[in-house]
């Protein structure tokens, strides 16, 4: 089944502050079904870019889709709508410190859901043994898991509402080599299973030849996005050095 | 609107239909709690279009509550490949941890057992005060000997944001509570005709009371709260963690300058609310008992013992102390979670107030000993 329509699009954006121009005409896009991974020097804008798309910071210019919807400019009711329909990971966890893990990942699920607590309770259950925590996991603060726990409980919190679409942020930065290719595993087992859209800002080699279907630079402000195999091959400078440098070489090795 | 479950002709199968997924979610519990399952056989007929995570959660539960009757269940054409890998990962499975963990509450209703906890927890909280006013004597006495250690351009910046930043509000109080206390003061005297000893009123209350205790509330409503507030994020940061790391001292680079600091700024802004609530009451006395300005000043001078002034400003480094003392100590208690911070930083508005009343109280009664 192949669907026509791009999960996620971004049309000319553009972005600055102050002088600096973080984005001009950049042009993204995302098919289903696919994992897309976006990399970039630091300060090069991805950050800023999947602000943008996530609708937390309006774009100078330029126009962002999600399946096919524009969603930049909505009014703030349409775009809880279309919130619903996708889950984001931040780079820190970003989860709420003062709820345990279990009603973290209940808090999307009793905002957008009429049930009962026990089904909910049930559901919030399935999502954490789905990312791997264990049962007790669920009953501790953020502030007593290990960095990877935080990062599958951020996981497990993202796909609370069952979203198509996930947004990651430096999912494996921080984590120990197994650790981090644990997680790659379970995105791309998720990924098949569950049949999701995922786009990962990363800096992770490991993580990107292990489980991105395509890939996306950023440079000089616009976007080169191609295929893993296509993108090590292109003769832009940087990339090269990205993709070829002494780092890249050991993770290719892998 | 599809019907999620529609039972057959035959009356043993029942169709899925339609999408299962978490945005149908209240709508799926009911039919799946309400369907009527036959007793002999269940056999559900996929036509299903669209099942998630959550559809998956439900189509088990009805699975499982056919399974509790007894009727063995069976799919048409096949059983829905997502239901397989909700088994495989044992995700519906009943909770290996149920509840919440609590503290065992045998005999927590006994008073005995309160009593000892409170007794414990009181002389855990004295200890860690004391131990806190330890390490700050400490810091103060390495620092005597090496005065760099004082941190002097700390101490200044925090004499700007904790005293010349409250200047304004603290001007305006001091005024608006002298115009107050010299209106009603003046409508009392008037029955026994002594207006002019609104004067006298004014200025005793002004200055040993009044002035350094308005200031002092003020400022540990705006900077006791900075102080816990400001080192709490640290914490939670793990900044505080960090300086440790360097081998830096907390103490001496977060509590000792903001204890200084405030020291130094509250007796300035003392000085500033006594001249305001003087001014306050001279402009009053003018307007209401049509006592001019110059007359203010002989009375006022008059009514003025040697101490009087020196009775206010010499509580207000030690209000200062407290105010400081107890905002930083609460911000390095805090730990873990945003609704600790939270907590500590109205904890320490709470103490700090509290405890200059307390002070104050000690002061009077001092002052009264020794006829100051």
């Amino acid at each position: 089944m192949i669907n026509p329509i791009p999960a996620v699009e971004v049309r000319g954006l553009m972005n600055r502050f102050g002088q600096q121009i973080v984005h001009d005409e950049l042009e993204m896009s995302v098919q289903h079904g696919e994992i897309f991974g976006i990399v970039g020097g630091s300060g090069s804008g991805k950050s800023v870019l999947l602000r943008t798309i996530l609708g937390l910071q309006a774009p100078r210019a330029g126009e962002v889709l999600i399946d096919g919807d524009v969603i930049t400019g909505l009014d703030s009711d349409a775009l809880v709508r279309v919130k619903r329909r996708y889950g984001v990971t931040f780079q820190h966890g970003a989860l709420f410190s003062s709820m345990t893990v279990i009603e973290n990942v209940e808090l999307p699920m009793l905002e957008a859901m009429a049930l009962p607590e026990p089904i909910i309770r049930g559901l919030a259950l399935q999502k954490l043994r789905l990312v791997g925590l264990p049962d007790d996991a669920g009953l501790k603060y953020p502030a007593q898991l290990s960095g990877g726990m935080v990062k599958r409980a951020a996981l497990a919190r993202a796909l609370a509402l069952d979203p198509s679409l996930l947004f990651l942020d430096e999912p494996t930065a921080g984590l120990d080599p197994i650790s981090a290719g644990h997680f790659d595993e379970l995105l791309v087992y998720l990924k098949r299973m569950l049949g999701l859209t995922v786009v990962m800002v990363t800096h992770d080699l490991d993580t990107i030849y292990r489980t991105c279907d395509r890939v996306g630079v950023i440079v000089d402000a616009h976007m080169i996005s191609d295929t893993l195999e296509g993108i090590v091959r292109h003769p832009h400078p940087w990339i090269r050095e990205y993709f070829h440098g002494v780092r890249s070489r050991a993770a290719q090795g892998a | 609107m599809t019907i999620p479950l529609e039972p057959l002709e035959d009356g043993l199968a029942v169709a899925v239909c339609g999408r299962w997924t978490a945005a149908d979610s209240p709508h799926l519990l009911d039919c799946v709690e309400k369907i009527k399952i036959p007793p002999a056989a269940l056999t559900l007929v996929d036509r299903i279009d669209g099942l998630d995570l959550t559809g998956a959660y439900f189509l088990r539960r009805l699975e499982r509550r056919a399974e509790t009757l007894g009727t063995p269940v069976q799919w048409t054409p096949t059983r829905p490949e997502l239901l397989a890998f909700t088994d495989t990962l044992n995700l519906e499975g009943a909770a290996a941890v149920p509840g919440h963990a609590r503290e065992p509450s045998i005999g927590a209703a006994l008073p005995l057992d309160r009593l000892g906890r409170w007794a414990v927890h009181g002389g855990e909280a004295v200890r860690s005060v004391v131990d806190f006013l330890g390490r700050i004597y400490a810091v103060a006495g390495g620092a005597v000997r090496r005065p760099a250690r004082f941190r002097p351009r700390s101490i200044i910046r925090q004499v700007y944001e904790t005293g010349l930043q409250a200047f304004p509000i603290v001007a305006l109080i001091a005024f608006l509570i002298s115009v107050i206390v010299a209106y009603i003061g003046a409508q009392e005297l008037r029955q026994f005709g002594a207006q002019p000893f609104v004067v006298d009123l004014v200025t005793t209350s002004v200055l040993r009371e009044l002035g350094v205790l308005l200031t002092a509330i003020i400022v540990a409503g705006r900077s006791g709260s900075a102080f816990a507030a400001e080192i709490g994020v640290m914490k939670l940061n793990e900044e505080v963690d960090a300086l440790r790391a360097i081998g830096l001292n907390p103490v001496e680079l977060l509590v000792l300058p903001r204890v200084l600091g405030l020291v130094i700024a509250l007796p300035c802004l003392t000085i500033i609310a006594d001249a305001m609530g003087l001014a306050g009451g001279a402009v009053l006395s003018w307007l209401l008992v049509d006592i001019p300005f110059n007359q203010f000043l002989v009375r006022m001078q008059e009514a003025m013992a040697p101490t009087t002034f020196w009775a206010g400003l010499l509580k207000a480094p030690v209000f200062a102390f407290l105010i400081a003392l107890v905002g930083t100590y609460r911000g390095l208690q805090v730990r873990d979670t945003s609704r600790e911070l939270g907590r500590l930083t109205t904890v320490a508005v709470v103490e700090s107030i509290f405890l200059v009343l307390l002070a104050d109280a000690i002061f009077a009664v001092i002052y009264w000993e020794l006829d100051f």
